[in-house]
């Protein structure tokens, strides 16, 4: 028994001596509070107090709390209280999974310094990673929280609310592996050691009777269809394979353990065969290459192009022309909570609650999987500790469904860190390689280019990527002629899908460095030069779309001031080099020529509450407050009045999928058509007309025109079946026509436009890089939330900082988070936010989409500002030391 | 069934450690992450041992107890000779890590990027050993043998690194460098402790990290150094000086880069230390 003080209690636990402290915390106690990232000390998600110092629970032995005080995230301290308040006010949290740790980080902090410093902050908080926020707002909040919050709080369209589930995520959240159903069995997965291999079980029946062992589950066992996929027509991936193996870390058989019993894999009865596999494109493209599905000629899943006027020609005719080549590595999500969740029979009816981005579409693929009407299968969408694209597609929902749906216990499964890196998807690796050219005044002529997407062993959202790019790769310029083509190829390697962005970050990386060389062969100023040919209201994109409310101009004038500031700065050279790059960025938000609704069902409830029934999954980037903030501004009502209820699929409508950067412009859209259908009816009841002021108090609706009031007490009026008195649902699907051969159409109903200007020192004789500031001017139609807003622009920076300079998966070698590096609070500068407002018609009060775009820039404005300081021309990113030092010295030759 | 022991006299744990099959725990920082839900095999973990948190004056030296912290190594006052253990206390992972990693764990572990060898190279550290035996007392180069390889025995545990007084003339400076700005598992890392007479080195100490099996001294670039003045550095450390060296390609950098990196880093602690 070991005993301690947890937070001002006396508690015991008969944990092992070497259980680690997480497990004493967690499984022992009931204190979820303390969140688990990595059990390797990597991302310090874990962090709690001991004996007044912060330390990684995951590498405390049990044995070593004995007699000590620990305090965790659900102390009641009243510093703690403070950092709480200021976390709450700066949007220090987004997603929540790296804030208990990050609290606790600051609490031993400004135990020792009470005023610190932002280096101090970042000193003491440098032991916790975050995914999300890219810690601006947190060295803000922990530098700020001396004083106790004041009064009132913020309402309204445009206003800084703060996030409505902040509470929540600053007092340690509920995430999948944070619900327990009683009697759980705990599910673990054999996974393949290799990139492919055939495999054969041994004596499965004697390894499913050892003590502790509930069930034993292979692909035999899957009643239903066994290939699921994001892109139904493409389903290819199995949920658990069966011989062979075309991925390390696919999974091939399933453990049940009873609860309590330590989950023990050693010796499962099965045995490898290596096969040759296919670890790049090339050489699954090479002739002869053996085929990963036989469906796909070539190994090629899809290729995507689209063909506007005559390039080739066009190039020609150009006064200038510049060829390059760019090259990107498998990039990981790297989101700090590893995929988690339980699931149990509610009657006959298969419950899952996991994290997930898609709660609708995890419920149809694991039906499938499970030979289930989609009606017996419910999906409750836990907290998301980050998902940034991997969370679209199924990962253990399909498992602990077949756990559970075979022995009709609940069950619960939560994925080691190598466990996650191994068998989630990734951002495509990607070869891209082509021509830009302009004419003697520098206007654009036309773009040639072919690009080759990696992506792995199976489809997931590798048809998206592949028609994403070529429809933006002219990235937000005037492009007359457009020969663009891209191709997806499956390997061996870790499945490519959906990573912010969707290949386009990739692309950027190469058209936005090829225009400088562009601009430079002109004359241009490269800020001007992109002015110069931004895109304007009337003009047509690479898919022949006429374009309304562009604001990429806007937002690349925005940075005027800053550019020529930071040009003379630059100029001020020591021995480090400085550099100034700027790049742009637009997308298409919603689906690509693909329907993609969003439903949302918002009633008034007799105890005079307005229930928000919205499926939109908040994956920390604020859905469940911007929703709110629209659908309470359309009603006329305080989203005080609110309570949200969802996403789970038995009570809420579908609001699609949180991908796409589609929640804002689609679900908003669908929340202000359903509010204001509600605001009808309400005002109904009164026979009231539109200007009409909503209150509410108590169960009374007071509805105020001129000097005459209503009062209507809801209590009075009859339920309907969901148990309110006046509901409204309302739908809405993004117009978009379907793309012809040649890829024209109109892929997307509204685009968003952003520009970033990166400055940056190079130490020139060691390859590093230091960033000093980045400003960031995005157009984002309507600012419903700033404070929301700045948070995506910092942490989509925070994800392009990384793809730029420090991240790349290798299979088989970077399975954990010291490995695979991505950026810390100390590799983020101070950012500049300028929000730039063109309304969209076709956006909910003009807003349009924002979190993709905030990372597209990032990279390729880094890359040009390393170009700027040194000439060094980066044609492979992470652009590592090694890398840059390399490029400085060609670009030093003669 | 595994054994846990946490002895309160280090008799206790030598009588242990002499039945064999035991496995020495101290902070846990490389333990752990190695680790499935619990540490496999039997245990004793000696941060109850009493005194071998502590740091204590020894001669005209000083002594470190293996189970002192990162944190213990930065926060207290230690001679300008020992500056440079003090910088790399301070860039060990996360505070949560320099909070109960500790410096034996670090040399028994003996990663050849561990943070603490190259500022202990260079003030001639020596480790104690003991067993049931009795003591012995290795130099720590000596001790180190390559990578995760040392002179320990299995019955022996590392209780002492011991700075001889003439360790600690001059001042040292310790440079790492990677891709990131916290947790960084280095490129590349150097401490150089230099000795001033005249405005010109008098004598120097440079060890070099994450570039060989284990951190190296590198005797050719010393010698090169004596009599040297800020402006003659760089010219006076080649490559040619730095064959000892034997990086490697990996997914943090390639050998020749490091080889590039650690004689501008060598430069750098020199330049450092020497103000």
């Amino acid at each position: 028994m070991i005993r301690f003080m947890l937070n001002d209690a006396f508690v015991a636990a008969s944990a092992a001596p070497t259980a680690r402290l997480t497990d004493v915390l967690r499984e022992h106690l009931g204190a979820r509070g303390t969140k688990v990232g990595c059990d390797a000390g990597d991302c310090g998600a874990c962090t709690v107090l001991m004996d007044g110092a912060q330390v990684c629970a995951c590498l405390i032995p049990a044995a070593r709390a004995e007699g000590a005080v620990i305090e965790t995230i659900e102390s009641a301290a009243s510093d703690l209280a403070l950092l709480q308040a200021a976390f709450l006010r700066h949007g220090a949290a987004q997603c929540g999974i790296c804030t208990p740790g990050m609290l606790m980080a600051a609490t031993d902090l400004r135990r020792r310094i009470p005023h610190p410093t932002e280096a101090e902050a970042m000193d003491a908080l440098g032991g916790v990673l975050c995914r999300c926020t890219g810690y601006r707002k947190i060295i803000a909040a922990v530098c700020d929280a001396t004083n106790p919050p004041d009064g009132a709080a913020q309402n309204g369209l445009g206003a800084p609310v703060v996030r409505l589930d902040g509470r929540a995520k600053v007092t340690g959240d509920s995430f999948g592996a944070d619900h327990v159903p009683h009697g759980a069995l705990t599910v673990r997965a054999i996974r393949c050691p290799h990139h492919h291999a055939a495999f054969r079980f041994g004596d499965l029946a004697t390894f499913a009777a050892r003590p502790g062992i509930a069930a034993v589950f292979t692909a035999g066992d899957i009643p239903g269809r066994n290939a699921f996929g994001v892109i139904p027509p493409f389903a290819d991936q199995p949920a658990i394979a069966s011989s062979p193996a075309r991925f390390q870390g696919e999974c091939v058989a399933l453990v049940a353990f009873e609860p309590e019993t330590d989950p023990d894999l050693t010796d499962f009865p099965i045995s490898w065969q290596l096969l040759p596999s296919l670890m790049t494109p090339a050489e699954a493209e090479a002739d002869g290459a053996p085929l990963l599905h036989p469906s796909r000629p070539g190994n090629r899943l899809i290729e995507g192009r689209v063909v506007k006027g005559n390039a080739a020609s066009a190039l020609s005719a150009s006064a200038h022309v510049v060829q390059g080549s760019m090259q990107t590595g498998f990039v990981e999500h790297a989101y700090i909570e590893p995929e988690a969740g339980s699931a149990w029979m509610d009657g006959d009816t298969l419950t899952i609650r996991a994290c997930t981005q898609a709660p609708v579409m995890d419920r149809d693929d694991t039906a499938l999987i499970l030979g289930l009407p989609p009606v017996r299968v419910r999906i409750i969408a836990s907290a998301v500790g980050g998902g940034f694209g991997s969370k679209l597609d199924v990962s253990l929902q399909p498992l602990i469904g077949l756990v559970t749906l075979k022995t009709g216990r609940p069950s619960r499964m939560t994925y080691s860190r190598s466990e996650s890196m191994t068998s989630t998807t990734k951002r495509h690796p990607s070869e891209i390689i082509g021509r830009i050219g302009c004419d003697a005044t520098g206007r654009i002529t036309g773009v040639e280019v072919e690009g080759r997407f990696d992506t792995g062993a199976y489809s997931s959202w590798g048809p998206t990527v592949a028609n994403r790019v070529p429809v933006h790769i002219s990235g937000p310029y005037r492009t007359p002629h457009i020969h663009a083509r891209a191709r997806a190829i499956h390997t061996n390697g870790p499945v490519s899908g959906a990573f912010r962005g969707f290949g386009v970050p990739q692309a950027a990386l190469w058209q936005e460095t090829l225009y400088d060389r562009l601009a430079e062969k002109v004359g241009l100023d490269r800020l001007e030069f992109r002015i110069l040919n931004a895109l304007q209201d009337g003009d047509a994109s690479a898919t022949g779309q006429i374009l309304q409310a562009v604001g990429i101009g806007p937002c690349l004038s925005a940075l005027r001031p800053h550019w020529a500031r930071a040009l003379v700065d630059a100029a001020a050279n020591g021995t480090r080099k400085r550099g100034v790059g700027v790049a742009s960025c637009w997308y298409g938000c919603g689906n690509t020529s693909l329907p993609n609704p969003s439903t949302i069902r918002i009633a008034l409830s007799p105890q005079g509450r307005v229930v928000l029934n919205q499926g939109a999954t908040d994956i920390g980037q604020g859905s469940n407050t911007v929703i709110a903030q629209i659908a309470a501004e359309a009603l006329g009502l305080p989203l005080s009045a609110f309570t949200l209820i969802g996403p789970d699929t038995s009570l809420t409508p579908d609001a699609g999928k949180t991908s796409a950067s589609r929640q804002t412009f689609v679900s908003g859209r669908a929340a202000k058509a359903a509010a204001e259908g509600l605001r009808a009816g309400i005002l109904r009841l009164a026979n009231a007309g539109d200007q009409a002021i909503l209150s509410l108090e108590g169960a009374t609706l007071h509805i105020t025109e001129g000097s005459t009031t209503h009062a209507i007490f809801l209590a009075a009026l009859a339920a309907d079946a969901h148990g309110n008195v006046v509901t409204h649902q309302s739908t809405y699907d993004p117009p978009t026509t379907a793309l012809d051969a040649d890829g024209q159409g109109k892929p997307y109903a509204l685009y968003g436009y952003g520009a970033q200007m990166v400055e940056l020192e190079v130490d020139p004789t060691l390859g590093t890089i230091r960033l000093l500031k980045i400003t960031a001017a995005h157009d984002l139609g309507r600012v419903i939330n700033p404070q929301l807003a700045t948070g995506q622009i910092e942490g989509g920076i925070a994800q392009g900082i990384g793809l730029a300079l420090m991240e790349e998966y290798i299979p088989g070698r970077t399975a954990n988070l010291h490995d695979y590096l991505i950026p810390t609070i100390g590799d983020v500068p101070p950012i500049e936010s300028l929000l730039i407002e063109v309304p969209d018609p076709e956006g909910p009060y003009g807003a349009k989409g924002l979190g993709e775009h905030v990372l597209i820039p990032t990279a390729p404005a880094i890359l040009n500002a390393i170009r700027h300081a040194t000439g060094a021309e980066i044609t492979r990113v992470p652009a590592l030391p090694h890398r840059v030092l390399d490029a400085i010295r060609k670009a030093q030759k003669p | 069934m595994p054994s846990y022991a946490r002895p309160h006299t280090l008799d206790q744990a030598l009588d242990l450690l002499a039945q064999g099959g035991h496995r020495i725990l101290a902070g846990g920082t490389d333990l752990y992450p190695a680790a499935e839900a619990q540490l496999a095999g039997n245990i004793i973990d000696i941060t109850a041992l009493p005194g071998l948190d502590a740091i204590t004056a020894e001669g005209g030296g000083f002594r470190i107890g293996a189970c002192a912290t990162w944190t213990t190594l930065a926060d207290v006052p230690l001679p300008p000779a020992a500056y440079a253990l003090q910088q790399a206390a301070r860039q060990v992972g996360g505070r949560q890590i320099q909070n109960v990693g500790t410096i034996g764990g670090n040399l028994c572990n003996a990663s050849p990027a561990a943070d603490g060898v190259p500022p202990l190279l260079v003030m001639g550290a020596e480790v104690t050993l003991a067993s049931a035996g009795g003591l012995r007392r290795v130099a720590l180069n000596d001790f180190l043998i390559g990578p995760r390889q040392t002179a320990r025995r299995a019955d022996e545990v590392l209780i002492w690194v011991h700075i001889p007084e003439s360790g600690l003339a001059g001042r040292s400076a310790f440079v790492k460098l990677g891709a990131r700005a916290y947790l960084v598992i280095s490129i590349a890392m150097v401490a150089a402790r230099v000795v001033m007479a005249d405005d010109k080195i008098a004598s120097v100490a440079i060890a070099v990290g994450a570039c060989s099996g284990a951190a190296l001294r590198l005797d050719g670039i010393e010698r090169g150094l004596i009599g040297a003045s800020a402006s003659d550095i760089s010219d006076l450390v080649t490559s040619q000086r730095l064959a000892a060296l034997a990086p490697i390609d990996d997914i943090r950098a390639t050998a020749a880069y490091r080889l590039d990196a650690a004689a501008e880093l060598i430069c750098r602690a020199v330049a450092e230390a020497m103000q």
